[in-house]
Formats: structure tokens, C-alpha cells, sequence
């Protein structure tokens, strides 16, 4: 089976062609401003490289840090109202109250608290005001905010209240996109509201950003389906994907992490992944992403996701770097590194440089870098040396030596000796392993219902057996498939025994 | 100058173990409560989030030494009662916390000196620092239980047997209760309890108001300070890149019990608590053995296999292994990766009446007490 992988980073935009684990075909190109130029010209490139091995291509899939770094970058953000119905409870800490400032500055687009909200038994807690929602709405419409999300207490077990708010939220507002909280998370009402937000905030980039993807493909003229790599490893369709950027958050490392682990052949090791602007270094167990253990944040936003525990610090392949005082990072100049680092004719020093004029990468015009001071190469080598030992040491959590996979675009920046390490490994494709993990992502399967009257082992595995049943369906194979989220939460408030129950599995594409 | 002359004379007359804190203090408080809360009490981040803000307006918070009150000071208790997986969606209110306190007031006529905690683990440890700044009243030292538990009975002031009434209960509608007499600690924790599931399972409470001599006799002690202390030395520890877990054991004078990963969780909010229990699988040294942690809002006896290796009034904390965060009972999940430590139990919980009141029996263990120390 042959799929296309592509992962579309802040700087650059890599493609592979791939038959089954195998790669047939790879490129790196630029990211472009408008995204589809970049994903238009890999795709281009990697059909035309594969050559007569470009047929029957079924799946492209794409992976993007785009979300991610609109948030962490705060740039293209767009502004959100935030409904909570939650009142007279939770009024000392509204939403945005444990945001960064300048994030909250930039997406906090009005703050609303109404009365209504559950109790954990399902009883109102008081009963919900529509007419507030009423005035609240067209309060939003004024302001002209059209992205809303609405949150409100225990929706998790009852979504009654918020999926109400939308209905008179639209009422009144027809032009509004609304994201319900109880759609995105679990309990948690600050997190899960936090994540509405951030989704609330993406919602038009992630049209923008899915339209051309669709238009990339189209025009390609293959005859694929297109997927969007999410969070945990799996692919969720273009259509669905558009409505959940925040699914998208961590997929640009996850896809790195599980390349790597494929390219290397070894499951059990650290990660380096050099990209434009920044690195990021993780543990991988057993082929997957140590995930984080509790709450992660993005950009300052404390958020309740399943995430690869990830450390990521401001040192890329793009990262200026500073002579006096010498400084490498955190600012990078991400995907105009083409036009402005010293070997592409620019007037900015770049890690490019630094790794051209050391001699590690041929790149662009070396002889744009001949007038670097020799002293202030090794300096900053050593610099960047420095980084990646202290990020490798901060995220290993065992003393044992073990490899540390070298991947992404500045994968030459990591030292061929690093503390706690048993060796570095290089591997052939190493700068494209985050579009080889967006080709093989997994397809999941996941069952979230309420299951009355048997026992709650008994639910736990009937809902198993559904999800499982689930991702076979959408074509994963039996063998490969594992649980990765269980969950469940008595419902007291029904009659008899009920429970909801969530498991997910995901398993490889069959 | 004249407005600083006049501080520093203020401050000259004051004992030299009061002190305002620092909104560091407070930050290193809310991690120290959380490992002590062991997985209950609420997890302190929310009264955190309030404090930061009470500070960013300019309140503050006094904490004063026990030993410094009048014998005849009037000491409000307080704390937030219920199950804490509410605590997560219905988020705490300092005027809610004050509320209680104003109903004391007014039910027995007296203005207090000074406020406490009940428990200084979980949130809890942090909730009476909301009140201290809010409505402007010291905070005490101490607390009466040196870490946190679930019920009304379960305090050095319970073991002592002083009285157990009167106690106030403000919840986030109309709805104020006071309960004027009970005829024992057990009473009131079921009175209590029923008003409590009936306003959500969440309610601030002012408990019996204590004497300043109660106080010095039969609280525990410099528990505020220990808990900053050992919440400085998780923070030291991970600003430096070392092992927390390693700080914890050190700082708390405790054991490591188990390393592993948690492959299940049941629980269930049931009668105002969050009851159930956690599944570990054994890594490392641990691996091929399994643990089972039960709770009752707090973790209270792990067995491994058939054994009971650990129980309360010991406390069992479950901390994240890479980070050493305190995980609690309301947000344990699959797939996590913990260690479990045993920290000694205070003093007063280790005599007759003490483990009567918080052994294992208490907790429906029908288990003799065996300390891990």
C-alpha cells in the first residue's frame, strides 16, 4: 500500500512516497507563506522523483505544526468569546484568568458568564438563564466575534447546558463558529475551557490552512484521500480534522518521534529533532512517544491532553545566532531562512551558517560564509552543543546510556558525543522522519457511550470490543491493535447502574 | 518616611516568627500541600490561581506563630469540604471562604483573631491564605491533621476530644447552614455530610471555633512552614535538574514504596467523597509486581499482591516520577507513570485514640496499624 506523507513545518515543507515501510521517494522544500505553495511543490516533487513508482497512491497525509505555532508564536491567532455557564459557582477565576497575558491579549475576545451549569449528581445547579444567553449573543455579534466557545460546569457528563447556549447563540448569531467545550475535553472545567479557546482562536486558520491542503491534493491530480495526523499518531479526515486544529497541537513531533523509531529500526531510545526554529527532544517507548504524565501546556495554556512529554528550546537550523554578546536562538527567521541567511545571500548569521562554515552541511553558497571568524564558529558549535546535552539530560529519566536518534532538517547541529548517550544515531532520510511518521500513522478507533446495567469491567470491555471493531472497520489490522485510552465515569444520576465509558485503540493501517 | 518609620516600629513589636508571606511562599506552599494532601484535599492549583490574583491586588497574608495567640484568641478552622473531583469543575471562590466565616461570626457573636487551616494537605492548606488576605485576618502555623483526610473526626482536635460544634456551611447559592450542636465528632461529619452532598458535594466550612489555648495544646504545629519548606525543596530540585522524587524522600523523611505505571483506575463520587482505587504494574525494581492503592478522597492502605504495605495514618503520596507533582485521586489516569512514598504520620494520629480515629479500621480495613516507619 503506498501513502504519501508530508509534513508542513514553520520553515520547511518535507514529502515521502512510501510502499508500505519503505521509502521510495523523498524531498524538502520550502514552507511557503500561503502553506499550498509548499505543499504544491512537494507534492510535485516527490510523484515526479518516485517516477513509474507513483501509482496507486491512496492516502496522502498530512502533518503540520502550523496550530501549534500560531499559538506558541502568537501569530495568526484569531480573537474568541468565551460563554461559560457556570454561574453564581467559579466567578473568582473567569476564563483567560490562567492565560499568558499577551496570548489572552490577542485572543480574548469578550468574557461571558451566565447562569446554569450541572452538578456531578446531573441536577441544575441553578437553572440555566436564557435570556442572558440571549443578551450575551447579541452582545458577541456587536462586538463583532463570530469564533465562540462555550463551556459550562460538568459538561462532560451532560452537555445539556452548552449544546443549549449554542442553539440560542446561533439564534441570535448565525454567523458565530462555535466550540463546545464537552466536545474536547474531560473534567476539568479550566483546561477543557482552555482548549475550547485555543480551538475557538484556530478555527479560521484551520479552514484557511485545510482548504489548501484540499487544493494541494487536487491539483496534484492524484486520486488520494487526505488525512490529518493528529496529537496521538493517528489520522483523522480533512473534513473532521478542520473542525479540532488543536487535535493537530503535537503531531509534528509524534510523526518526527515515530519516523525516527522506523528509520532507525531501534524503539527504545531518545530523540533529537532539529527543525527551523526549534528543537525538540523526547523519549521514545517501544516505538511510541513518552507521553506526559498531567496537565501540558502550549504557549502558557495549561490543557489536559495526551501529549508526547516533550522539551522543546529555541535552536533550529534558522536560529540567529549573535556574535557579542554570542547568542544562539530563540528567534529564528523560520521559513525566509531561503532568502535570509548569509549562504542564501542574506545578510542574517543563521545555525546554517554556523554548520556551512564548520564544514557539516553543504548548503547554499559556502563562499558567503569564508569571512566568518573562525573563533566565533566554535563558539557557537559549542553553544549549540550545549543546548541539545542539557535538553537531552533534562528528559531522560532513567541513568542508563541509551542512542539518541538524530533527526529533522538540522540534524548536523547534534553532537556525535553527548552525556548520558550510548551513541548518536544517524540514519538515511533523517531530515524528512517527521513526513515518514505522518505516512505511517495509525488508524484509531474509539467507542464513548453510556452503558446501563452490567458491571463496569464488563463495560470496559464491551466498549474495547466496539472500538476495536471500530478501527478494523476504518482499516487497521487486528494484530497491531492496542488501547491507549480508557475511561469511564459513573453516572449517578441515571437510574440503575450507568456508566459512560471512553476507550480509544489504535492499531497499523492493515 | 513617617508612613515607614511607623511600619518598622509595628513590625519591632511583633513576635519574631511572624511574618508576611511572600507570593513565593505561597507558590511553595501550594506544591508542598498537594504531596502532603496525599492525592486529596484538592489539587491547590485553583486556590493558587485566586491567590496569585489577591496578590496582584495588593492583599497579603500574616502568618503567625500558635504559640504567640492569647490563651483566650478566637481561632476560626476552616476548610473546603467535599469530593474533590467537584472541586475541578465548581472552582473555589475566596468569598465563599469568607462567607463561612462571617456566618461564625455572627452565629456566636464574636469577631476571630486569626484563621487555620483544618488540614494543611491539598488545597485545603492553601484555602484559609484566601480568607487571610481577602478578609484581612492572620493566618495560624498550624493545622489539625498534618496532612489531609476525609472526615470531621479525623483531626488532633477530634483525638482530643474537644467540642465539635458549631459549625457553618456557605455554599455558592442562597443556601447558608449552620449546625448548632452535635452530639459527637461522628455526628457532625454525618449532619455535615448530608448538607454538604446536598449543595454539590462542595461547601465552605468554618468548623468549632478554638481558643487560642486549644490551639497551643492541640494543633499541629509549624505545619504552614513545613509545608513551604518541602514545596522549596521540590522546586530547588527541579531548577537544578535533579531527582524531586529523591528531594521529597529527603525533605519528608519518607520511604519509597513502588515505582510503576498505572493500568487502571475505578471511582466513584458516592455520599460526598470520591471512593475507588488504583492499579500499578511494577517497573524497574518493581517489575512482575503489582500495587493496588485504594482511596477514600485520599489514598489510605496500598497492598502489593495480598500485602498491606502501607496504611493510614501513615501517609501514602503518589507523585508523578519524572516531574514529582502529587497526582490526586480525582485526575490519577491510565498510562501515568508514579512513584509511591510513605511519609510518617504525626505523633498524635500514632496513640490509641488516634489510630481509633484514623487506622485503617476507619478507613473499613479491617487491618491492624503497621507503620512503614
Amino acid at each position: 500500500m503506498k501513502r504519501i506523507g508530508i509534513d508542513v513545518g514553520g520553515t520547511n515543507t518535507d514529502a515521502v512516497l512510501m510502499d508500505g515501510e519503505k521509502v521510495v521517494a523523498a524531498v524538502k522544500t520550502f514552507t511557503t507563506e500561503d502553506v499550498t505553495g509548499g505543499v504544491r511543490t512537494a507534492l510535485k516533487e516527490v510523484v515526479a522523483k518516485a517516477g513509474d513508482a507513483a501509482t496507486d497512491v491512496s492516502a496522502v497525509m498530512i502533518g503540520t505544526t502550523h496550530y501549534v505555532n500560531a499559538v506558541v508564536q502568537r501569530r495568526h491567532v484569531g480573537r474568541a468569546a468565551a460563554i461559560r455557564v457556570s454561574l453564581p459557582a467559579s466567578a473568582s477565576l473567569p476564563p483567560f484568568c490562567d492565560w499568558p497575558e499577551d496570548l489572552a491579549g490577542l485572543v480574548n475576545g469578550g468574557v461571558h458568564l451566565v447562569h446554569g451549569g450541572h452538578e456531578y449528581d446531573g441536577r441544575p445547579v441553578v437553572p440555566m438563564d436564557e435570556a442572558e444567553i440571549a443578551r450575551t449573543a447579541r452582545q458577541i455579534r456587536k462586538d463583532g466575534i463570530t469564533s465562540v466557545a462555550i463551556s459550562a460546569t460538568f459538561s462532560p457528563l451532560t452537555d445539556e447546558c452548552e449544546r443549549r447556549a449554542e442553539e440560542i447563540l446561533l439564534n441570535e448569531h448565525p454567523d458565530a463558529r462555535v466550540t463546545l467545550s464537552s466536545r474536547l475535553g474531560r473534567i476539568g472545567l479550566l483546561e477543557r475551557e482552555n482548549v475550547a479557546l485555543m480551538n475557538a482562536s484556530l478555527i479560521d486558520l484551520a479552514d484557511t490552512i485545510t482548504r489548501s491542503f484540499v487544493d494541494a491534493v487536487a491539483e496534484s491530480g492524484l486520486d488520494a484521500r487526505l488525512y490529518i495526523t493528529q496529537n496521538d499518531g493517528t489520522v483523522a479526515a480533512a473534513e473532521e480534522a478542520r473542525l479540532f486544529p488543536v487535535y493537530s497541537f503535537a503531531s509534528g513531533p509524534t510523526n518526527s518521534m515515530r519516523g525516527a523509531a522506523l528509520l532507525a529500526g531501534i524503539e527504545d531510545a531518545m530523540v533529537c529533532d532539529v527543525g527551523g526554529t526549534t528543537a525538540d527532544v523526547g523519549c521514545l517507548i517501544n516505538g511510541f512517544p513518552r507521553e506526559a504524565n498531567n496537565v501540558v501546556e502550549v504557549g502558557g495554556v495549561r490543557t489536559l491532553f495526551r501529549m508526547p512529554d516533550l522539551l522543546s528550546i529555541g535552536l533550529g537550523g534558522g536560529s540567529i545566532v549573535a556574535s557579542d554578546p554570542l547568542t544562539v536562538g530563540p528567534r529564528s527567521v523560520g521559513h525566509r531562512l531561503a532568502t535570509e541567511a548569509l549562504v542564501f545571500g542574506g545578510t542574517t548569521t543563521t545555525c546554517t551558517d554556523i554548520a556551512v562554515a564548520a564544514g557539516l552541511l553543504d548548503l547554499g553558497d559556502r563562499s558567503k560564509v569564508a569571512g566568518l571568524d573562525k573563533r566565533f564558529i566554535d563558539a557557537a558549535l559549542a553553544r549549540i552543543h550545549a543546548m541539545v546535552g542539557e535538553a537531552v539530560d533534562r528528559m531522560k529519566s532513567d541513568a542508563t546510556e541509551v542512542p539518541l536518534l538524530a533527526v529533522g532538517g538540522g540534524a548536523v547541529l547534534i553532537p556525535d558525543k553527548v552525556p548520558g548517550i550510548s551513541e548518536v544515531v544517524h540514519v538515511e532520510h533523517e531530515a524528512v522522519a517527521n513526513a515518514v511518521g505522518a505516512a505511517i500513522a495509525q488508524i484509531s478507533g474509539e467507542t464513548d457511550r453510556i452503558y446501563r446495567d452490567m458491571s463496569r469491567e464488563d463495560a470496559i470491555e464491551m466498549a474495547r470490543t466496539e472500538a476495536v471493531e471500530s478501527a478494523v472497520r476504518s482499516g487497521a489490522d487486528p494484530a497491531s491493535i492496542r488501547v491507549i485510552e480508557v475511561e469511564d465515569l459513573p453516572l449517578s444520576y441515571l437510574p440503575g447502574i450507568a456508566i459512560r465509558t471512553r476507550v480509544r485503540v489504535v492499531g497499523e493501517a492493515a | 518616611m513617617d508612613d515607614m518609620a511607623a511600619l518598622a516600629k509595628t513590625s519591632a513589636t511583633e513576635p519574631a516568627a511572624d511574618r508576611m508571606l511572600t507570593l513565593d511562599d505561597i507558590e511553595a506552599l501550594a506544591k508542598g500541600s498537594w504531596i502532603l494532601g496525599t492525592g486529596g484535599g484538592g489539587d491547590p492549583y485553583h486556590n493558587l490561581l485566586n491567590m496569585r490574583r489577591l496578590y496582584k491586588d495588593g492583599y497579603q497574608v500574616k502568618l503567625i506563630d500558635p504559640m504567640s495567640l492569647a490563651d483566650d484568641a478566637n481561632v476560626a478552622v476552616l476548610s473546603k469540604m467535599g469530593a474533590p473531583l467537584v472541586g475541578q469543575e465548581r472552582l473555589p471562590d475566596p468569598a465563599m471562604a469568607v462567607k463561612s466565616v462571617r456566618m461564625m461570626e455572627d452565629y456566636v457573636g464574636r469577631k476571630f483573631d486569626a484563621v487555620m487551616a483544618l488540614e494543611i494537605g491539598g488545597g485545603n492548606g492553601v484555602h484559609p491564605m484566601q480568607v487571610g488576605a481577602l478578609a484581612g485576618y492572620p493566618v495560624v502555623d498550624a493545622d489539625t491533621m498534618g496532612r489531609a483526610y476525609p472526615e470531621a473526626q479525623m483531626t488532633s482536635v477530634a483525638v482530643a476530644e474537644l467540642q465539635c460544634y458549631p459549625l457553618t456551611m456557605a455554599d455558592v447559592r442562597e443556601n447558608e447552614v449552620v449546625i448548632p450542636k452535635a452530639a459527637s465528632w461522628r455526628w457532625m461529619e454525618r449532619i455535615s455530610r448530608k448538607v454538604c452532598t446536598e449543595m454539590g458535594s462542595i461547601a465552605a466550612t468554618c468548623k468549632a471555633p478554638r481558643t487560642g489555648a486549644e490551639v497551643k495544646q492541640h494543633s499541629i504545629h509549624y505545619t504552614v512552614t513545613k509545608a513551604i519548606s518541602l514545596g522549596r525543596t521540590i522546586l530547588e530540585a527541579k531548577a537544578k535538574h535533579s531527582d524531586p522524587i529523591e528531594a521529597v524522600l529527603r525533605a519528608g523523611e519518607g520511604k519509597l514504596l513502588f515505582t510503576g505505571k498505572i493500568t487502571d483506575v475505578a471511582r466513584r463520587a458516592t455520599e460526598g467523597f470520591l471512593r475507588g482505587k488504583a492499579e500499578i504494574e511494577g517497573l524497574d525494581g518493581d517489575a512482575g509486581k503489582d500495587m493496588v492503592v485504594h482511596f477514600q478522597n485520599e489514598f489510605s492502605v496500598a497492598y502489593v499482591g495480598d500485602e498491606p504495605v502501607a496504611m493510614t495514618p501513615d501517609l501514602i503520596c503518589v507523585l508523578d516520577s519524572v516531574t514529582g507533582e502529587g497526582i490526586g485521586t480525582d485526575v490519577i489516569r491510565f498510562g501515568q507513570r508514579v512513584s509511591v512514598l510513605a511519609l510518617p504520620a504525626p505523633s498524635v494520629f500514632l496513640t490509641p485514640a488516634g489510630i481509633n480515629n484514623v487506622g485503617p479500621r476507619a478507613f473499613g480495613f479491617d487491618l491492624d496499624f503497621k507503620s512503614v516507619f
